[in-house]
């Protein structure tokens, strides 16, 4: 294993160290040595909270800023924070005006964050959740429900964020970041697996010369292998499944590429051309594209597309100011 | 009739701990077969903080399942955080203030756990998870005990209950969790979370009975 660690067993704990040291102005403590805060307090505005597994940074933790969340849980690697966690972070962020949980459809964060919410009730905060769930390749449209959140849920902090940093109440902010999450839709592609520090060994198997259609941020197996492709047709598998999700036609969109991890960022660029080409062909407009390494899988090689529909409400909120380590605009 | 002694906490809980560091590799591989691969390193280090925090300490039944659920659920987080720490809470809320348990008392307590985690869980037997290993387990147990068989007979039913529905997941197609959305292709796999929940019953099984012996001796 080549990596930069020390015991296996702490590389979480070491990271959140090094991030509090690297960012003073961004991040400060809290209670919980699992939980970050936004350094800048601002009074009487919803608090807006996200949580899940370490590995996919800059998620969770890059999304606490200005415009974006208040504070984060931070859990062990593919794995939810606790629930003790996640009451710490609804401390951290609550102003006496409610707080927004905004994370991803995964068993683990929805127990956790279901006993979190139901202390936080206890101790007088109230907390709203939006789970995304955008991730088309893990469950037919007519199953929602089971959907996996991916690298939609950036859009619902990016949204929930804004709508809370212009003083909106907490039922328009959760609105507002279901309505977001729900106008994306998402797909990974994967390239290469990758390894869990503790676990020394790579977590399943792509074959060189193969990718994996719809697989998840966690490995998880997608729609089918099949071999790899070039980019301009990686582009099109990627984009046929999110074009029949729903109906983009005429509609301004936002679009993300995010790498997994060991992609250069220079062939997501190359990947977005294509995209964009395609986008262009179906009459779309593009009001927007982030193309980086915006939510991770450790060191997977591939990446995931997500395409927002855009409307006049979400557009301002998509554009507006934001300062983070991992979104700033 | 036979009894736990319940002042026995300490040593049957760090069978418990053995049984899981033992297994962390190969829970782990189990789990990467369909998930994703952490559920060994997981139970492994809350199991190891929890022993680390007793050490020295005689503490009892119900006061080490306590201590085991909170170091749990303050500490592995995910999906095991909640469902392991709900259950050993239901556990160790049951024997609280008993000194010592008979076979009907015992099963009474493992009921109590399967509630606790039944009131966070949504899931069911046959959606290839721990409950269909802790389900069979505990009915079998009662079962066992409500015909009239000796404590040390029904732990056996306990055992035979586990293994067997543990050994069920592998031909179920996974209903929660990551491997939910494998769909068909989770078949052929037992569920880590089935083989964990199998490990430490036996185990739990297991040093009961040895420890009965000691109370009847």
């Amino acid at each position: 294993m080549q990596r930069i660690i020390n015991d296996p067993d702490n590389v979480v704990d070491d990271a959140v160290r090094g991030y509090l040291r690297a960012s003073p102005n961004l991040y400060a403590a809290t209670d919980h040595p699992r939980v970050l805060k936004y350094a800048i307090e601002t009074p009487a505005k919803v608090g807006v909270v996200t949580g899940g597994g370490s590995g996919h940074e800059p998620a969770f933790l890059g999304y606490v800023g200005d415009g974006l969340c208040d504070a984060v849980a931070i859990g062990e690697i593919f794995s939810s924070p606790t629930a003790d966690a996640f009451l710490e972070a609804f401390r951290a962020a609550d102003r006496g005006q409610g707080v927004a949980c905004l994370y991803g459809n995964y068993a683990g964060d929805n127990m956790n964050v279901k006993m979190a919410r139901q202390m936080a009730e206890m101790e007088g905060i109230q907390v709203k959740t939006v789970i995304a769930r955008d991730d088309v390749a893990s469950a037919p449209a007519d199953q929602r429900e089971k959907r996996r959140g991916v690298a939609g849920e950036i859009m619902m902090w990016k949204v929930g964020g804004a709508a809370a940093a212009r003083y909106d109440d907490l039922d328009e902010v959760i609105r507002l970041a279901q309505k977001a999450v729900d106008a994306c839709s998402s797909i990974g592609v994967g390239l290469s697996s990758c390894t869990i520090p503790a676990n020394g060994k790579p977590n399943f198997t792509i074959e060189p010369g193969h990718m994996e259609l719809g697989i998840g941020h966690h490995g998880e197996p997608g729609i089918e292998v099949v071999p790899l492709p070039n980019a301009e047709a990686m582009a099109q598998a990627m984009c046929d499944p999110i074009l029949a999700d729903q109906d983009f036609t005429g509609s301004d969109v936002a679009v993300l590429i995010s790498g997994l991890g060991a992609t250069p960022v220079m062939e997501l660029n190359l990947l977005y051309s294509h995209v964009a080409d395609r986008l262009e062909t179906e009459g779309i407009t593009v009001h927007r594209a982030d193309i980086g390494n915006y939510f991770t899988s450790l060191e997977m090689m591939g990446a995931t597309l997500t395409v927002m529909k855009l409307d006049e409400e979400l557009k301002p909120l998509v554009d507006a100011p934001a300062q983070s380590l991992a979104l700033t605009r | 009739m036979q009894f736990l002694d319940t002042s026995y906490g300490s040593e049957i809980l760090s069978e418990l701990v053995e049984v899981i560091l033992d297994n962390r590799d190969y829970l782990s591989e189990v789990d990467g077969s369909i998930g994703d691969g952490d559920h060994g390193i997981n139970m492994a280090k809350g199991f190891r903080l929890f022993n680390e925090s007793i050490q020295g300490q005689s503490l009892s039944l119900s006061k080490a399942l306590t201590t085991l659920a909170n170091t749990l659920m303050g500490s592995i987080g995910g999906s095991m955080g909640p469902l392991y720490g709900s259950l050993f809470l239901g556990m160790g809320n049951a024997a609280k203030d008993r000194d010592e348990l008979d076979a009907g008392a015992f099963g009474d307590m493992l009921s109590a756990g399967l509630t606790s985690l039944q009131s966070i869980s949504d899931a069911n037997v046959g959606d290839k998870c721990l409950l269909d290993t802790l389900v069979p387990a505990v009915n079998d147990y009662r079962h066992a005990v409500d015909n009239g068989q000796g404590f040390a007979s029904a732990l056996q039913s306990l055992r035979d209950g586990a293994k067997r529905g543990c050994e069920s997941t592998r031909e179920l197609e996974a209903k929660i969790g990551r491997a939910s959305r494998l769909g068909e292709r989770s078949k052929g796999h037992l569920d880590a979370g089935a083989v964990s929940c199998q490990l430490l019953l036996v185990r739990l099984a297991d040093s009961t009975e040895r420890h009965l012996d000691k109370a009847a001796a």
